[in-house]
């Protein structure tokens, strides 16, 4: 349910295992789920949502730079690539604690619904937040249509 | 409950009765664990935070005792009438916090956020460093 974050779970531990337990029927134990849908804990975590006009994805990309992302589309496909690359260490005599960060390169590829517009697109990126905006198609938005 | 932001910001507090002894005011909302890098060297201890969409006005780092406590929560602008598809980060609500031990010098620590990455510098004391002891001989 949240990605690549995980819940702090100080005040509530049951609620947290079952949330996992339902992310886990809903994963692939509750009849088919879209094939490339499965990353649910992979970096980077997305967003999808619509509105009636467009197509909005959230994509949480820490620690990278606009440039080193790949925003492609095609058939219908959106995909997020890129390569997140570690701090190199300088100086010998560390110890390291803690390397949770995921590190390396990555791809997300998202089915778009039918009424996107590939050619349509708008990509913004702020303090590690990737905003996607695809507006959909102008023959598909709702029409009233009038009775003679 | 009827739902269309794509991310929630709205802090959701779960009560304080669970915990039995009057709650930690710190703890009332629910938040996500950002992912850490922590290494130390001679010089002190370096922390790499993952918090994504957060920005230095909405990024908190504090020093309580001897509790080092990061959250920040990150905003997005987002159109009216969103219906949510697919959700995995639901409030983009970000704390983590650590103990700290006394040879760190909390005073100071240097912080810098870029790219939703939250980098912490924390020095250890002067007296603390690692140093060599002469040995005199008698």
């Amino acid at each position: 349910m949240y990605g690549s974050f995980r819940l702090a779970g100080e005040l509530f531990p049951e609620l947290a295992r079952l949330q996992q337990q339902l992310d886990d029927v809903f994963q692939g134990g509750w009849g088919p789920s879209n094939i490339r849908a499965l990353s649910h804990n992979g970096y980077p975590a997305v967003n999808v949502g619509t509105s009636p006009d467009t197509v909005e994805v959230l994509a949480f990309v820490p620690g990278m730079e606009p440039n080193d992302l790949q925003i492609t589309i095609d058939k219908g496909l959106l995909s997020i690539a890129g390569e997140r690359r570690g701090e190199s260490s300088k100086r010998e005599a560390e110890t390291v604690y803690a390397k949770e960060r995921f590190v390396g390169k990555f791809k997300r590829v998202l089915s778009l619904p039918e009424d996107a517009d590939p050619a349509k697109v708008d990509a913004t990126f702020r303090d590690g937040l990737l905003h996607i905006t695809i507006a959909k198609r102008e023959s598909s938005k709702p029409r009233q249509i009038s009775v003679n | 409950m009827n739902d269309t932001s794509l991310t929630r910001t709205n802090s959701q507090t779960p009560t304080n009765a669970a915990a039995g002894q009057g709650g930690d005011p710190s703890v009332a909302r629910a938040a996500l664990v950002p992912p850490v890098d922590i290494v130390e060297n001679d010089l002190g201890i370096t922390l790499l935070a993952d918090m994504p969409g957060v920005s230095k006005d909405r990024l908190t780092v504090r020093v309580d005792g001897d509790n080092l406590v990061i959250e920040g929560a990150a905003e997005v602008a987002m159109p009216q009438k969103l219906e949510i598809l697919h959700s995995e980060i639901r409030n983009p609500y970000f704390r983590r916090s650590f103990t700290l031990s006394r040879e760190l010098d909390t005073g100071k620590i240097e912080a810098t956020l870029k790219g939703g990455v939250l980098r912490l510098h924390i020095p250890k004391a002067e007296e603390a460093r690692p140093r060599k002891v002469e040995i005199k001989v008698a």
